[in-house]
Formats: C-alpha cells, structure tokens, sequence
C-alpha cells in the first residue's frame, strides 16, 4: 500500500513555524546559569515535534539540523550542559537558520548553504566543545557467519501479557525467518486452582535453521528484552544430524491466526508443546524474510538512513512531476479555530433552524391572533442572527499575542545592539482582534517599538545620571474599548524633545516661524513624511520613512495613533483599531434623497444649526462657530452632487467628525438611525471611489455608501483650494 | 476492524498515521495529548494505542502507565512512536507497560507492518 504523505506538508510547516515561536520565546525567556526544567523541555519538545516531522516527510536538512539541536538541548535539560548565554544566542540563531530552511523547503527553492553549513558546523563545534566524549554510534554487531542458526531460549516473566506482548506473536514473527523447531516448557505451570490466567508460566526453545545475522533473531524480542530471560546461542556447522522429534506441530506459521490474542487459554493449548514449523509456507516466507533481514543486518542506523534516501528520492520525483499543483496548494493561507468556537457556532446554527422551523409551523394557518407569536419568533431569529454573527467574527479574531509574540526578540537583539537595558513588559495580550487587522498592524507597531527603542529609551549612563533606574521599560497594552481595539506602546525613556520636533518642523516649512502651536500638535509633526529628528541616521531608525508609513497604514484601517509624552518621563503612542474590517458600526445619515453611513467612529457630535452661528469666509466657505470653536461646514450634497431637500441651513443637521486631530461638520439633511453595517468593498466589486470607503446593503434591500470622511475631506480641499484649515485649538479672541 | 487510538501532539504526524491507518481499514481515533487520549481511551475501547513520546500535559509513558492501570486496559498493545533511539526512554516506557515501540522516521508501510505485527 502506497501513502502520498506530501498532502500533509502543508499542515507540517504550520506546526513547525509554531514549533520555531515558541522555540524563540522559550529561548528568550530562559534565565542563564539558572535553567527552568520545564522551560527548556518545552523548547526541546519543539525541536524534537520538528526532527520527527521532518524525518517522516523527508526533509533530510531538517532533521540533520534539528538533530543536534535536539541534542544540546537534551544535555541542557540532564543538566550535563550549562545554560550559557553563548548556547542560548547560538541557539536563537539556530532557530532562523532553521526557520529559512523551512521556507525555503517549504517553497521547494534553493536555501543559502553556506549560511546553513556555518550554522551547522557552529552547533557541531559547541555540541563537540563541553561534551567529553561525544556519542559514539553503537554499531555493536557480531555477524557470525559460521553459524547455520540459532537455539534460542525465550523464558518470559510472568507479568508477559501486561505489557500488551503476546508469546505467539513472537513465535510466528521467529518463524518469517526461517524454519523453528520450537520446544515448549511448562513446568511452572501451576494446578489448575492455583491458575492464573493473567500470568505467564510457559518458557519456549526455539531452534532456528536459517543463517541470519544475530541481530535479527534479537530484533524479534526487542520489545521484550526486559521482560524475558533471553539467550541466543549459534548453531555451529556440522552438528551431528539433529532428527527432529516428529511431535503435534504448533505456532510458528500463518495457520496459527486463530491463536493470535489473548493468551488466556493458550497454555492449555500448548501444554505439550513440541513445534515443528517446517511447514511449506513457513519455508517459502523464511526465504523472502531472509533476504529481507540481510539488509537490516547493518544495524538499524544503517537502515533508517536508507529508508530516508528513498522517502527523499520518492518527494524529489513528486516535486518533479507534480511541482506546479504541490505550489500552488502551498500558498493557500489558512486559519486556526478553537474547537469552542466551531461549537459555538454549530450551536447558533441550531438555534436558528429551530426559530426557522417555528416561523415555518406559524405560517401554516396563520391568523391575526398568532400576531404576537409572530413577533416574538421574528424578536427570536434576530437574536439568533445577531449571534451567529457574533460567533462568525469571533472565527476571525486572534489574540494579539501573534502580534506581540515578535518583540521580546527584536526587544532582545536591538537593545543589546543600542547597549540598552531594556526590559520588555507585555500586557493584554489575550486581547483579541481581527486576523486581517493584526496583520497589517504588525509593521507599523514594529516602528513604533524600534523607534522606542532608539530614540526613546536611554542609555544606562544617562538614565542613572536622571536619577531613573539603568534599565528601561517598554510596554506594549492591549484592550478593548467602546467597540474597538487599543494598542498602546510606551516607554519611560526620556520622552519626545519638544524644542528639537519645533525646529525640525520650521526648518521642513510644517510650521510657520510664528506660530506657537500646542503640544499636541508638535508632537503630532513626528508623522509628517520625511520628518526625522536623529542626528545619525542608524540601521534600527532615523531615515524619516516610518512614522508617516505608520500613520498611513493605521488610517488606512480606520484607525488612529496619537501620542502623549513628558519630558523625562516617557512617551506613548496609542493606536485605536477597529475591531474588524468587515462591520462597521454606522450613523446613517440622508443627504437629499440619497442615505448614506458615516462611520460612528469619526463622530464627535450631532447638532442642530443655530441661527447666527455661521459665518462665511469670502463668500465661499463657510464656517460655524461652536463653543468657541471654529468649524468649516462641509456641504455633502454639493460635494456629492445632489440634490438637498432644503438649501437653508437652518433647516439641516451638522454631524461634527474629527479627521486627523481637526474638526468638520457635515451638513446633512437629517439623521436616521444608527446600525451596524456589513462592509462590502466597491474596488473588487466596481472601482475605487474618493470620499466612499465602501458599500452596504440596508434592510429595505437599497445600497448605501459608506463615507469615508477623511477622503471626505480631501475632496473638499481639492474642490475648494481655498477651505480654511484651522487648527483645533484656534479659539474665539 | 480494530479499533486503533493515535496520539500526537504534532498535528502533521498524527494526520499521517490517521490517514495511513484510515486508508487501512482501520477505526482511528485521534488524540492530542495523554490527558485527551485518557479521555478518548475510557470512552471508547481501542484495541491498540499508538503514541508519541513528548507531549505536553501528559506524556506518552505517563499515558500508557495510567491506562495500564485500568482494567479494560491491561493486555493492550500500546506503542510508543519514538525518535529516541537512546535506550532509557524505552527502558522508562517498557517499565510503564509499553508493548513496543516503533522508531520514527517510520513511513506508512512500516506502520501498517508494525501494526499487523501486534495485531496478529
């Protein structure tokens, strides 16, 4: 029977990947000198999950490299090797190299063997270093080849049969090899009252004519080495003609199957046991068993190696003639799901065919009187809706861990590289979000935690010349708040030098060289492109590329990033996120006949227009005073190109929304209600289209668009190059 | 057809076997560890357990000597699916009431083989 066992590749790297992460946060978190037992057998599990995995499927790399990684950490665990740094740094970069060639045979393409070999031979150097003496590879084998066979005593212990072995077993698998004369002996057997059917009380000999390697005739009793007295004598050339007693032929064949388990009843059976297998069968199996035991006959070693060559030869041919289909399926992404979710999920389903199947029976026969059922079934299947909901989204939250996993190394390697003390402290990390949103918020946080690092924290020396402690920490919080996801990241490092953003800022022409903008707003500039304080440009960050890459992609998910700092004390950047990118909750508003969502998010505020409270700015903008706050009007059904129910402002609404720290207000015609909105993409489903995130479907079945208010507002600034930008903090004199 | 208990808690191999001893004929259940598969094993009698060595929560040899402990579980075949070629983990998993072991990497012929051994 042939197996295609690549189908399971795919499923292979995934652990393996998930083997590798936690491989590295073991590693990170072991303490030198002072090994956690448990710590560093998780880590070893890991490796040991990857070498099976890899010597089943082939990947011969893998397993040879794993291997001694295996090995070290094994001596780690025994205690026979001191947890160093040097072994733990070596380890870490085991654990890319191994992560490279993972990929690299995952996409079946060629990896970097140099890089590998250097990181093969630095692990041999360290395994060789301490250890004293290193493995020597028991091949203890003596063929003795004179002999013609093999009289084997096989005396089980009695507890036999309570490590699931079956004598029989053994007997028939002695007899593949050649033909068994087999004595059996019963003298322990009991009186029958004294009988226990549990226990074995008979011994066998077995004589063996076949001229097989001692080994082999052992490897039939591995599994019981310890649990028999075992002896193998060979039988030298020219015995004196041996007769064999012609006696009731028992085991040692094929006919036996009947007798195969449970050996309760057996002893009775071969009370009197004197086997001959010379039987014809037996005869024809010994000799194509003999061939097949010569070539095990080099020791195991020898023979797992071969079977590895041809695994290996067997996928090289796979990938040649099926490589297309084997690359396409590899690329496919896919998605781990708690149990407990699938199972919530099965149980909302049927939920809702019950409440289906009872608005069913109430429509057989409906009449008035059935009204009120009628509602609370409808109240019923809302509910159920709303859960299945609930439990699809669920589907695709992870928790941020995925996300947050990443830092202790890049915290690890970079401070050591900026010669920082940086303790990193990881909280909510249980917080769960969208899969799609954690993915994209991965790089802009690996900016934000770099640039922490760099610019944020101090060195000890100046840290303890401020009177702070010479290590410095960075934290990462996650949580849920009002419908969405806060990351923030902060450090107690020395926070963002106000004097030097300003001047950055004038000299870039962000800011004018009168004006005298808040706090917030400088440190706001840190987002501008190309906007960099560092007086070197490092590897880590400086270029100036980041923070507005940061900011984009953060928006670009509908989400936000502010930052607070103070002067000697810290800095933190808080990112908002929405929860999911495929619902969204919405304010629908109309504008002329049209409706339209703007998400709640953006909003700040709803109000009625206050007669007197709008000014016009040379005759073409307008703006509305509120609170003593200015706010540019944003007329939607010019912007859209719609006809408005009413052109008098007094008759319409103003929804004021925040875009990038300034405020709008909306000029809408009227409110309607708030909802959550399914999101459905107008670039793959028409085209992109500025100031419209998206669609969705509304209840009574219409289309309505989804306002993206920034894009909004961008419009607006294009349409109008004269739209006053105030900022927010411009008071009434 | 026997009734085989497969526990790993490496996704992949124990889809490998699942999937060789399903396409066998054989009724498999699968576990991921030896807590899962203790649980598996009283709700169901499996004729032979297959299991790895490492795993968290429980531990191949933990599991077979807590299975041996129960009744039902006495004279079954129980094998260790082990890399380990050093003796003393055998040795360890012998004295918990292992019936074998069968030495990774193994593919689905040796398995079957293996497993046709113990069977009978």
């Amino acid at each position: 029977m042939s197996v295609d066992i690549s189908q399971f590749h795919q499923v292979y790297f995934e652990e393996s990947f998930e083997g590798l992460a936690a491989m590295e946060s073991g590693l990170l978190g072991l303490s030198i000198g002072e090994p956690d037992n448990e710590a560093i057998n998780t880590i070893f599990r890991a490796a040991h999950s990857i070498k099976g995995g890899a010597g089943t499927f082939g990947f011969k790399s893998v397993t040879d490299f794993t291997h001694i990684m295996e090995t070290l950490l094994d001596e780690m665990r025994s205690g026979q090797r001191m947890v160093t740094r040097e072994a733990v740094d070596l380890l870490l970069l085991s654990v890319d190299q191994l992560g490279r060639l993972l990929v690299a045979t995952r996409d079946k393409q060629a990896y970097d063997e140099d890089a590998f070999n250097t990181a093969l031979q630095n692990l041999q150097a360290m395994l060789a270093g301490a250890q004293n003496s290193p493995v020597a590879a028991q091949v203890a084998d003596t063929p003795a080849l004179s002999a013609t066979g093999w009289r084997v005593t096989f005396a089980p212990q009695p507890h036999l049969f309570m490590t699931g072995n079956d004598p029989a077993r053994l007997l028939r698998e002695l007899a593949t090899l050649g033909p068994c004369k087999v004595t059996c002996d019963s003298a322990k057997l009991p009186a029958f009252s004294d009988f226990e059917p549990e226990t074995c009380y008979l011994a066998w000999q077995i004589e063996l004519n076949a001229t097989v390697p001692e080994a082999a005739v052992r490897e039939v009793f591995e599994w019981v080495d310890n649990d028999a007295d075992l002896a193998v004598t060979p039988i030298l050339p020219p015995p004196p003609e041996v007769k064999p007693k012609a006696e009731e032929p028992v085991a040692a064949s094929e006919e036996d199957k009947p007798a195969a388990r449970p050996s309760r009843i057996r002893p009775a059976r071969l009370r009197r046991g004197e086997a001959d297998a010379e039987s014809p069968e037996a005869q024809a199996t010994a000799e194509s068993a003999s061939a097949a035991n010569a070539e095990q006959a080099g020791g195991t070693e020898e023979r797992r190696s071969t079977e590895r060559r041809s695994t290996e030869r067997r996928s090289a041919e796979r990938r040649e003639s099926g490589g297309g289909a084997a690359g396409a399926a590899a690329g496919g992404t896919s998605i781990r799901v708690d149990v407990e979710k699938v199972d919530g999920l099965i149980n909302s389903i049927g939920q809702l065919v019950i409440t289906q199947s009872m608005l069913m029976a109430l429509s057989d026969n409906f009449s008035v009187d059935d009204l009120e059922k009628l509602r609370e079934g409808l109240a019923q299947l809302e509910r159920n809706t709303r859960e299945l909901q609930e439990n699809i989204m669920s589907i695709r939250m992870m928790p941020i861990s995925f996300s947050f996993n990443r830092f202790p190394r890049l915290v690890r390697d970079l401070s050591s590289k900026l010669g920082k003390e940086v303790q990193l402290r990881v909280l909510g990390e249980n917080t769960e979000l969208d899969k799609t949103v954690m993915e994209k918020i991965g790089d802009p946080l690996v900016h934000l935690v770099r640039n922490a690092l760099d610019h944020g924290l101090e060195t000890p020396d100046i840290r303890l010349a401020a009177g702070k402690s010479a290590s410095g920490t960075l934290t990462l919080n996650a949580y849920h708040e009002g419908g969405g996801i806060v990351i923030e990241i902060s450090d107690d490092g020395a926070g963002l030098n106000r004097q030097k953003i300003l001047e950055k800022a004038r000299e870039k022409g962000i800011c004018g060289p009168a004006e005298n903008p808040s706090d917030a707003q400088v440190y706001d500039y840190i987002f501008a492109p190309g906007f960099s304080t560092a007086a070197v440009v490092s590897d880590v960050s400086g270029r100036g590329v980041g923070m507005d890459v940061v900011r984009r992609n953060i928006k670009d998910l509908g989400g936000t990033v502010v930052v607070h700092s103070q002067p000697g004390l810290g800095a933190l950047f808080r990112i908002r996120l929405p929860l999911t990118l495929a619902i969204l909750d919405g304010q629908l508003v109309r504008v002329g006949a049209s409706v339209y969502i703007v998400p709640l998010i953006a909003i700040i505020e709803s109000l009625q227009i206050e007669r007197g409270a709008v000014e016009s700015i040379s005759n073409q903008t307008e703006i509305y005073r509120l609170r003593e706050e200015y706010l540019p009007v944003v007329r939607l059904h010019e912007l859209l190109g719609i006809a408005p129910a009413s052109t008098r402002l007094e008759d319409c609404l103003l929804v004021v929304v925040e875009v990038e720290g300034r405020k709008f207000a909306l000029l809408v015609d009227e409110l309607l209600g708030q909802q959550q909105v399914v999101v459905k993409s107008l670039q793959t489903n028409f085209r992109s289209v500025a100031g419209v995130s998206g669609a969705t479907i509304l209840g009574n079945g219409a289309v309505a668009m989804i306002l993206d208010v920034g894009g909004i507002i961008r419009l607006c600034r294009e349409r109008a190059a004269d739209l006053p930008l105030l900022p927010p903090s411009a008071r009434v004199a | 057809m026997a009734s085989i208990l497969a526990v790993d808690d490496s996704a992949s191999m124990r889809q490998m076997v699942a999937f060789t001893l399903k396409g066998a004929g054989y009724d498999v259940t699968e576990a991921v560890d030896g807590q899962d598969a203790l649980t598996k094993a009283r709700s169901k009698q499996a004729d032979v357990v297959l299991t790895d060595l490492n795993m968290p929560n429980m531990d191949g040899i933990q599991l077979i000597r807590e299975l041996r402990k129960l009744p039902q579980y006495k004279f079954t075949p129980m094998l260790l699916l082990t890399t380990e070629s050093a003796g003393d983990k055998k040795t360890e998993g012998k004295a918990a009431g292992a019936t074998g072991w069968l030495v990774k990497p193994f593919n689905p012929e040796q398995l079957l083989a293996t497993l046709k051994k113990v069977l009978g």
